[in-house]
Parts: C-alpha cells; sequence; structure tokens
C-alpha cells in the first residue's frame, strides 16, 4: 500500500478535524477527507469561507492535529511532529513578515533555523531573491514594502528552505486586482521553475482555475469534487460545484436513457439532447437538474434551429461582453453570455422575443 | 495680473494672522500643562539644586552661603582637627550597594514578569483583564503595609521559616530577615508590576501569527523566543527594566524595614542626612548625583540602541 502512494507529495487518509468535545457538541471543521495530492503538482483548495480549506492546510503545516486519520508526506507519517521538524513552508495570508528584519533576513531565517553554514545560506538568499525579482531591496525593512513586495518576500522566505511542499493560504487576496493577476503569473512561473508541490487555497475560483494543474472544491468540510480546472468547470459533479464556480444555468430536465456518463436528457421545455452523468450518480431519479454555461447558449435567427426560445428581460453590459437574461416557458430563465465584437453587434433589447441554440455537449446532470 | 497679487498679498497676510491667531490659541490651551510641569518638576528639583550649592543650617535647613562641601563631601573626608581632606570610599560603597540591589532586583523582576505577562498576553481577551487586575491589586494597599507583611513572612517566627521547620528541613530559623535578598525580595514585590505591565503591552500588541511563521520556519520553542517574541517584545522590556531600576535605586522603605538599617541604601543616605543629619546640602548633592547617573546610564542605553538600529537599517 505505501508503495503506491510512497511518490504522493501529500497523502491525506480519511482525515477528521472536530473543534470541541465530539461530532455532536463540536465544529466539524474536516468531515473525512481523503485526498492525493502528487509531486509537482499545482493543486489547489478552493471553496467558501468556513469549508475547512485552511484547516487542512494547517493540518499539513502542523499548526493543528488531526482528530481521527493521518496525513503522510513522500510516504512518511507526519504525525506528532511539531511544525519546525516538517520539510514544509507556508505563505501566510497576511504574509507574516518579521517586522524587525530586513527582506534578506527574513529569507535567510529558515535556513539558518536549519543550521546551514553562513556561506550556503548568502547564496541561497541572492537566488531567491533573483527569483522573486526583490534584489534591489534585500536590505529594506519589511514595513518599508508595498503590499506586492511583501507577497513576494513571503514567497521568496518560504521557497528559501526549499520545501518539499509549499503551502499558500490565500495569499493574494490582500492584493488589488491588477497585482493579482500579476502574481498568478508569478506563481505559476515559481512552481514550473522550482518544481516544488504547491498547495494553494483559495476562494477565487478564477484564481483556482487559471493556476491549477488540479483542483478540490471543498464545503462544510467535505471534498465535492477533485479535478483538472476544465473537469470541474465544464463537467461539476455536483449542482454546488456548478453553482460556485462561474456563472450556470439550471433547468429542470427528465432523464430518457443513459449509458455510462452519458444521458439522455429531456429538458421540461421540450428539448431533448445529450447530457454529462457525473459518475456514480446511477440513482438519481427521473427529474435531474441539467447545466449549462451562458457561454454556451447563442442566439440563432431561424426559429427552426431553435432549442429554446423566450423573450428578454434584462441584458447587463460588462466591457468584453453582455448577459442576456431570457424568459423561457414555463417561468425559467437563462442566462446567455456573448463576447464583446465591437459596436452594434448585438443589437437586442429588452422584450425581444429571441430563438437560442444550446452548444453540443454543453449539458451537465448534476446531483445535489 | 496686478489684481492677482495685490489679493495674494493680502491673502498671505490673512494667512499669517490667523496663524498668529493659533499660535496664541494653542499656548493658552497649553498654559494648564506647562504650568503643572513648571510646577511639579521643575520647581522642586531647582530648590534641591540650588540647596546642593549651600552651607547647612545648624538646626536643619539651609544658609545662604555658596559652597561645594556637599559635592566634596561624597568623595573626601574632613578632618575634624586641621580640615585636610581623605579619600573615602563610604558613600560610593552605598551607591555601589544600591545599584548592585538595584540591578538584581530589576534582572528577578525580569525572570518573574516577563512570563506572567506572556501569559497573560496569550490568554483570551476576556480573561486578560481578570489576571492584569489581581496583578495590580496590591497596589491598591499602602507599601507600608505590604513591606511589614513581607516583614512577618521571612522572620525567623515567620511563615518560611515556622513551615520548614515543621516539615523538619531545618532545625534553626534560616536568617531571613535583614540581608540583602530580604530587601531584593521586597523590592521585586513592590515593582513587579511596573515590570509586567509594559511588558504586556508589547506583547499584547505582538502578531502571534508571526510566531506561527517562525516554528513553519524550522524555529523551535527557544528559537522563537530568542529571534522573534523577545525582539519585539523589547520596547516594553526596556520600559519595565527602567520603571524597576529607578525607584528600586531610590527606595526608602523597602531597606529600612527588610534590610533591617544594618547597611545603608541611597534612599536611606538620603534621609539621613534630611533627618538626624540635618545636612539638607548634602541631602540634596546624593539625590541629584543619582538622578544625573541614572540620566546618563539611559543616555548611553538609548545612543547604543539607536546606533544598533542604524546599522539595521544599513
Amino acid at each position: 500500500m505505501s508503495d503506491q502512494t510512497a511518490k504522493a507529495a501529500i497523502d491525506v487518509r480519511n482525515t477528521s478535524k472536530i473543534y470541541g468535545r465530539d461530532r455532536e457538541h463540536g465544529v466539524v471543521a474536516l468531515d473525512q477527507v481523503s485526498l492525493t495530492i502528487e509531486d509537482n503538482e499545482f493543486f489547489t483548495l478552493l471553496g467558501p469561507s468556513g469549508c475547512g480549506k485552511t484547516t487542512l492546510l494547517r493540518l499539513i503545516a502542523g499548526f493543528e492535529q488531526p482528530t481521527h486519520g493521518e496525513i503522510l508526506l513522500f510516504g512518511e507519517h507526519l504525525e506528532g511532529l511539531p511544525p519546525y521538524k516538517r520539510p514544509v513552508n507556508t505563505v501566510f495570508q497576511h504574509y507574516a513578515l518579521f517586522p524587525h528584519m530586513t527582506v534578506a533576513e527574513n529569507i535567510s531565517f529558515g535556513l539558518e533555523m536549519l543550521e546551514k553554514p553562513a556561506a550556503e545560506i548568502k547564496p541561497v538568499v541572492d537566488e531567491v531573491l533573483g527569483l522573486v525579482q526583490m534584489e534591489q531591496l534585500a536590505d529594506r525593512k519589511t514595513d518599508q514594502l508595498s503590499g506586492g513586495q511583501q507577497q513576494r518576500v513571503a514567497l521568496a522566505r518560504a521557497l528559501a528552505p526549499r520545501p518539499k511542499v509549499l503551502l499558500l493560504d490565500e495569499p493574494l487576496s490582500a492584493l488589488d486586482f491588477k497585482l493579482r493577476k500579476e502574481m498568478q503569473v508569478e506563481l505559476k512561473r515559481l512552481q514550473n521553475e522550482t518544481g516544488i508541490t504547491f498547495i494553494f487555497v483559495t476562494h477565487d475560483q478564477e484564481e483556482a482555475l487559471a493556476m491549477s494543474d488540479r483542483v478540490a472544491v471543498m464545503r462544510d468540510g467535505l471534498i465535492l469534487q477533485v479535478g483538472n480546472p476544465s473537469e470541474i468547470y465544464d463537467r461539476p459533479a455536483k449542482r454546488f460545484v456548478a453553482d460556485f464556480i462561474g456563472d450556470i444555468n439550471i433547468l429542470r430536465g427528465s432523464v430518457v436513457s443513459s449509458q455510462g456518463d452519458k444521458a439522455r436528457v429531456r429538458l421540461d421545455t421540450g428539448y431533448e439532447g445529450d447530457a454529462g452523468l457525473p459518475t456514480g450518480s446511477d440513482d438519481l431519479g427521473d427529474a435531474v437538474s441539467v447545466a449549462i454555461r451562458p457561454e454556451q447558449l447563442s442566439f440563432v435567427d431561424d426559429a427552426v434551429e431553435a432549442d429554446l426560445s423566450g423573450s428578454i428581460q434584462h441584458i447587463s453590459y460588462f466591457g468584453s461582453g453582455f448577459d442576456y437574461e431570457v424568459l423561457i416557458p414555463g417561468g425559467e430563465t437563462v442566462t446567455l453570455q456573448l463576447q464583446n465584437r465591437g459596436a452594434g453587434q448585438h443589437d437586442y433589447a429588452i422584450g425581444d422575443e429571441v430563438h437560442i441554440a444550446i452548444g453540443a455537449n454543453s449539458m451537465q446532470i448534476l446531483s445535489d | 495680473m496686478a489684481e492677482a497679487t495685490t489679493t495674494s498679498s493680502q491673502l498671505s497676510s490673512a494667512v499669517i494672522a490667523e496663524e498668529k491667531r493659533l499660535r496664541s490659541t494653542r499656548y493658552g490651551l497649553l498654559a494648564p500643562g506647562i504650568l503643572t510641569i513648571f510646577i511639579i518638576g521643575i520647581m522642586p528639583l531647582s530648590i534641591v539644586l540650588v540647596y546642593s550649592f549651600l552651607k547647612p543650617g545648624d538646626f536643619g535647613g539651609v544658609t545662604w552661603e555658596l559652597s561645594f562641601k556637599a559635592y566634596v563631601q561624597l568623595l573626601f573626608e574632613e578632618d575634624i582637627f586641621d580640615e585636610t581632606l581623605s579619600f573615602t570610599t563610604d558613600y560610593l560603597e552605598i551607591f555601589w550597594r544600591s545599584v548592585g540591589l538595584g540591578l538584581a532586583t530589576t534582572i528577578a523582576c525580569l525572570l518573574v514578569g516577563f512570563p506572567t505577562a506572556y501569559f497573560i498576553a496569550t490568554q483570551p481577551p476576556a480573561r486578560r483583564n481578570a489576571w492584569l487586575f489581581l496583578i495590580t491589586i496590591p497596589f491598591w494597599t499602602n507599601l507600608l503595609i505590604r513591606t511589614y507583611a513581607m516583614l512577618l513572612i521571612l522572620r525567623d517566627q515567620g511563615m518560611i521559616n515556622l513551615s520548614l521547620i515543621k516539615i523538619g528541613a531545618i532545625d534553626r530559623a534560616l536568617p531571613l530577615l535583614y540581608t540583602d535578598f530580604a530587601v531584593s525580595l521586597g523590592l521585586v514585590y513592590a515593582y513587579l508590576p511596573f515590570m509586567v505591565l509594559p511588558i504586556f503591552a508589547s506583547l499584547e500588541k505582538l502578531d502571534f501569527r508571526l510566531v506561527e511563521a517562525g516554528y513553519d520556519l524550522y524555529a523551535t520553542r527557544f528559537k522563537v523566543l530568542k529571534r522573534i517574541i523577545i525582539p519585539l517584545a523589547k520596547p516594553g522590556i526596556a520600559a519595565g527594566c527602567i520603571l524597576v531600576l529607578i525607584p528600586s535605586l531610590g527606595a526608602y522603605i523597602t531597606p529600612a524595614l527588610l534590610g533591617g538599617g544594618k547597611k545603608l541604601m541611597i534612599g536611606n543616605l538620603i534621609e539621613l542626612q534630611f533627618g538626624q543629619a540635618r545636612n539638607w546640602p548634602f541631602g540634596s548633592a546624593i539625590a541629584l548625583v543619582l538622578m544625573v547617573l541614572v540620566m546618563l546610564s539611559l543616555l548611553i542605553y538609548l545612543r547604543s540602541g539607536a546606533r544598533k538600529g542604524a546599522s539595521a537599517h544599513g
């Protein structure tokens, strides 16, 4: 058993964390979670606040001990090891830089604590300073840095001791939009260059999709779905996952027939088409929820080609595109998203009767 | 254009008038503070300064004649008959003993006070106030009473000796009272809150996520204490040490009661000059020398701290 999993960077086995006396009287922060994170992976724990993602990170770092279960790091049990004995470093949400030290002193701290000789520390500090492009600011105190610079120092400090796994606890949440975008690219580059396994915690689905090799979507201490960004976005297994990540239309329908991970569904509006079926969901019953992304819908002129028809209720413009809310028979509303292709391209107005086509392979059946 | 210049010069003169008015208001509002500082700070000190350069009166007080004798007396003994001066270390010894006891008291207060402050600072906020309350409660009792209580604990038939004899650890009472140890213990007891409160104030502001970051970066508990917690609590530690050291140096009641008056301390020496010895100028001179010594050592400390800070900034 350990042979198969020895290569996994992190192996979380049936781990629970309960704050308080027991399951009935306490708060279950993590509920029998099992998860395998491969070496050299950019893995993201995604979920709303209170879903247990930070708890899982703190269990791996060693700041908390699991109530049940075990966590293995490259096949080694972490149980009972204090944080300072785990070859794992954390980039904290608010950076937690040491205010009484310079940038260079902050970065060399971990190496000093590992009792590396000074001659060995200096080149490593220079190297990671270069990695995060902070060479010129090595002698600054950390309170003289901007948020983005502090972020880079926090990264450099955590990378300097060459951890086997780097934990990142919502490190971008305090940055403004533009800087956050830049740092997303930067983080991905750093992960590629260092080859270190990154475990990234965020509640921002865009961030998760943009950077990760794989994403675990969490809620209420449970992992709902693990997959690469496209699986998570295009084939959400659960209603919550579909809802949490991006915009989604959820329509009522029924299964006509199913085979493997495909099913034939008939929407309540009468349209019939193929839809993806989440694995392990045989007992969905006849009435199901069907998800369609807004950008998979498009307007067609001809009523014959139309899969849905309705009237426009509302139009919102957000720069790069438009959202049209269309009321379809049966009282449901679908949102349709079009790219902005220049002025006058889409001259639909509120109240217009429109015909809508559903993109091929764009429907996904959700389980609750 | 010309019009614009007139308005701007009018404007600037209006601004100047406004500033003048504001300045006089400011001094008016500051007057009570300045007056207080003058009356309770500068004036008594000036009296002490002037008196130290006068001759002692026969029945206390001073006679208004300029004299440096008070300062000379600190280091030299005057022969009663031929009025020649010979060097004496009597008073230096008293200074030295006081400084030693003061430092010992400060170190003991730091060793006890830092863990106490750390403990309180890491309690949940609701419980912190209760602990602080307990720390400050003895303050509400008169120092004299508290010192007598200490005397009851330390004396030969006191709590410590009686219980030690009862359990058979010792046969005869340990001479605890009227020793330097008793004085130091009394001083620690009296001034401990002065150490705990400033350290607590700086530890309370400490971001404990930094402690977590230290553990994450392979620092053991001891290293986290040494490299993160103590450096960040340094302002509180420095303030606490100053607040304990200065009053311990000049302490009077505690050495008098717990030291048994066998060995003089600066505080007792000063009291003696104003009391039995009726040498007010000498008492004033000792007080001033003590003050100057304390100020000099503080200045040296601050300078060294500033230099260290400057070198850290590169």
